[in-house]
């Protein structure tokens, strides 16, 4: 192995009475990558991340975190993990301060770490100037923020970020995808779930696909971009007629498929826009006018339509 | 243990946010032992607020008996206070002003007259308006004198064979001075077998608070585990049984701590005597673990804090009732009585009516030991309910 693995986790298995949550699920994550599990509600992702985390006890599988096995019990392997709950975790009586060093103590820092860790982690989460009010007080993304912040405490080798940006405001989303980003870079592996095809996209060296408890796909965002071709979808909302357009478009080179519908025509095409002018060219000749064009470029949300015929979130 | 004790400071550190909590472990039993005291001991009759005079005309043995040993016991346990006047005039002239409840006037020659066997007499001068002091104070003297004469006949006979002889008078003292009084015994019974009111009341408000407060340590682990941040504590590098430990620790301490203030401000505010402190300590050690154990149990139960909150507060009042800390059982006889032996208020109490007793701090050990069972099999079964809680 050339490079040493943070997390590996196989065939992971969690059921809650007859419902399989979580049915067989693996991957691994190296030092500084950071791995997305995408999916819907309910597809498994929450149940996976505690089963990784040592909150739960799983059916079946087996966890090593920076090769040290993990279970419920394992004090030296959750050592290693920085975990943040989906749902805010702090207690709304202390100040952030406090629920710094709460659990940096918990983590087993040393007093005098203790202090100056909780003052940077602040620094981080942009809370430094309101570090002394509680938390109770404080707007819904600075909670978030401070979910956060805990979770990198302890300068954990494997941060597990479970859906950190849901309920933020967009400055607030946007500074937390900036720390992920810096984290990463500075060789923390990151786990990081969301149900967002476009952070999974922005963050990630790599994307696990997750549905109903199975991993449907894994690799970069161009290996599986490659799994529905890279072909762009284009639609025209045109009126006229369409059948004789539809057909003049086909003949063209690199359209690949030109279906006509009711107000509109949907191709599949290499490289969609460069080919524009030379589309539109073609609906004009054949009598159609067109009064609106949409372009959408192949994407992990696509993939995941491809993979489920489903949309990522209905 | 270091993650326990953290997880515990933290609790406290929240708890005394909470202005709310503070009342329920100190304010509210505080003024309610106040009010109770000073409510219901005049209709008890046991009180503080008697006090009376003694002018001792007389100087004999007797007399001495009366003063340093009948009335000297009674102001020892707190009823009644007691101050020496010398003349009759000044004496009725506090009772008239209703600076002292009643006066007794023992008259000269009264110890020779009660030894030549002559008629026993005691004056009492009473304030009208402390109709209830001065009764108390007549019966005080009626029954010494009543027991002095029941006695004569035989003492009269010693002294005739003899004459009076220091061994003799004295013990006719001391059989005087074994007086049983009829009223002030009868409703000092009545508040609990040896406490004055004062401190039943501070005793009985103390003990049933004291599970009110508790409940926060068990309670918490319910509201970590709805509001998610169970699921930090589980994640941390650290085992269950230190996060169970922390929450039983921070009710240990929330009950330790509030007893110990109520019993220091009891004792401040209104004299309260609680008695011997070593004994007062492992009652209160084995209560709080009694009130820990019992709550914890009850907690576990419920779904969520809030629940578990109303169901603790309803048990504890139940117990609390049946346990005496209002009403006293041990008049009640019968089965409320028996059944009063299954709540460790009633230990609680009983444990302090025997230091009052003067046991001294081995003879609280049964109270102790009962709420030690208690506290041993509640808290036995809360800790194997407790742990499945920390599961998610
Ligand atoms: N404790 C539980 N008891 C019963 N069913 C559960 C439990 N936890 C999760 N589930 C079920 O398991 C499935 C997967 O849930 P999970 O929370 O892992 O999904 P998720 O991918 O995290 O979804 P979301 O994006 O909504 O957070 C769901 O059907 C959920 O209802
Ligand atoms: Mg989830």
């Amino acid at each position: 192995m050339s490079v040493q693995n943070i997390l590996e986790c196989n065939g992971l298995r969690k059921a809650f009475g007859d419902l399989v949550a979580v049915g067989g699920v693996g991957f691994h994550i190296s030092e500084g990558e950071t791995y997305g599990l995408l999916g819907p509600n309910g597809a498994g992702k929450t149940t996976t991340i505690s089963m990784i985390a040592g909150l739960l006890e799983r059916d079946r599988g087996e966890v090593f975190v920076d090769g040290m096995p993990m279970t419920t019990r394992s004090v030296r392997a959750k050592k290693a993990i920085g975990y943040v709950p989906q749902e805010l975790a702090v207690y709304p009586d202390l100040t952030a301060r406090e629920n710094l060093r709460f659990f940096a103590r918990l983590y087993g820092m040393q007093a005098t770490d203790v202090k100056r860790r909780a003052e940077e982690v602040l620094e981080i989460i942009g809370l430094g100037d309101r570090a002394g009010s509680r938390v109770k007080e404080y707007s819904g993304g600075m909670k978030r923020r401070l979910n956060i912040g805990i979770g990198l405490l302890h300068r954990p080798r494997l941060l597990i970020l479970d859906e950190p940006t849901v309920g933020v405001d967009p400055q607030s989303r946007n500074a937390i995808l900036e720390s992920v980003e810096e984290l990463a870079g500075a060789g923390m592996a990151v786990l990081y779930t969301t149900h967002y095809m476009e952070e999974a996209e922005r963050l990630c060296d790599r994307v696990g696909i997750i549905d109903l408890g199975q991993l449907m796909a894994e690799g970069t965002r161009r290996e599986l971009v490659s799994l529905v071709g890279e072909r762009d979808r284009v639609a025209l909302a045109a009126s006229g007629n369409l059948e004789a357009a539809a057909r003049a478009m086909a003949s063209l080179e690199s359209v690949h498929e030109a279906c006509p519908g009711g107000e509109s025509i949907h191709l599949l095409v290499d490289q969609a826009r460069n080919l524009l002018p030379r589309i539109l060219e073609e609906a004009a000749k054949a009598g159609a006018s067109v009064n609106g064009v949409e372009v959408t470029e192949p994407n992990l949300e696509a993939v995941f339509l491809h993979l489920t015929g489903k949309a990522l979130r209905d | 243990m270091r993650a326990a004790l953290l997880i515990s400071v933290k609790d406290l550190r929240q708890r005394l946010r909470d202005r709310s909590a503070i009342l329920v472990a100190i304010v509210v039993p505080l003024a309610l032992a106040y009010i109770f005291s000073l409510v219901l001991s005049g209709v008890t009759g046991g009180s503080m607020t008697f006090t009376y005079a003694v002018v001792d005309r007389d100087n004999g043995p007797l007399a001495h008996t009366f003063t340093g040993v009948v009335l000297k016991e009674i102001e020892r346990q707190g009823l009644i206070e007691v101050r020496r006047e010398d003349s009759v005039e000044t004496a009725r002239a506090l009772a008239a002003s209703g600076e002292i409840d009643a006066a007794f006037i023992i008259p000269e020659g009264f110890s020779g007259g009660v030894q030549a066997g002559g008629p026993a007499m005691l004056e009492v001068i009473g304030n009208i308006d402390a109709a209830i002091g001065t009764q108390v104070a007549r019966s005080l003297a009626e029954s010494f004198v009543a027991e002095l004469t029941a006695v004569r006949v035989g003492v009269a006979s010693v002294f005739l064979a003899g004459g009076a002889d220091e061994g003799e008078t004295a013990a006719l003292a001391a059989r005087a001075a074994a007086v049983p009084n009829p009223v002030l015994l009868e409703d000092v019974s009545a508040a609990s077998r040896e406490l004055d009111p004062d401190t039943f009341y501070a005793a009985g408000m103390a003990v049933f608070f004291l599970f009110f407060t508790v409940q926060f340590g068990v309670s918490s682990l319910l509201e970590e585990r709805n509001e998610g941040t169970l699921s930090r504590l589980v994640a941390a590098p650290i085992s269950r049984s230190a996060i169970l430990g922390g929450k039983l620790l921070t009710s240990f301490l929330l009950g330790a701590v509030s007893m110990t203030v109520l019993i220091l401000a009891t004792m401040l505010l209104m004299g309260a005597l609680w008695g011997n402190p070593l004994g007062v300590g492992l009652l209160v050690a084995a209560g709080v673990m009694a009130a820990v154990g019992i709550m914890g149990v009850v907690a576990t139960f419920a779904r969520n804090a809030e629940q578990a909150g109303q169901w603790q507060s309803v048990i504890a009042v139940v117990l609390g009732l049946l346990g005496g800390t209002f009403f006293p059982v041990s008049q009640a006889g019968g089965v409320i009585e028996k059944l009063s032996l299954l709540t460790p208020h009633s230990w609680f109490l009983r444990g302090l009516g025997d230091l009052a007793g003067g046991v001294g701090p081995a003879g609280v050990l049964p109270a102790t030991g009962a709420m030690l069972a208690f506290a041993a099999v509640t808290g036995g079964i809360a800790l194997i309910r407790l742990r499945k809680l920390t599961e998610l």
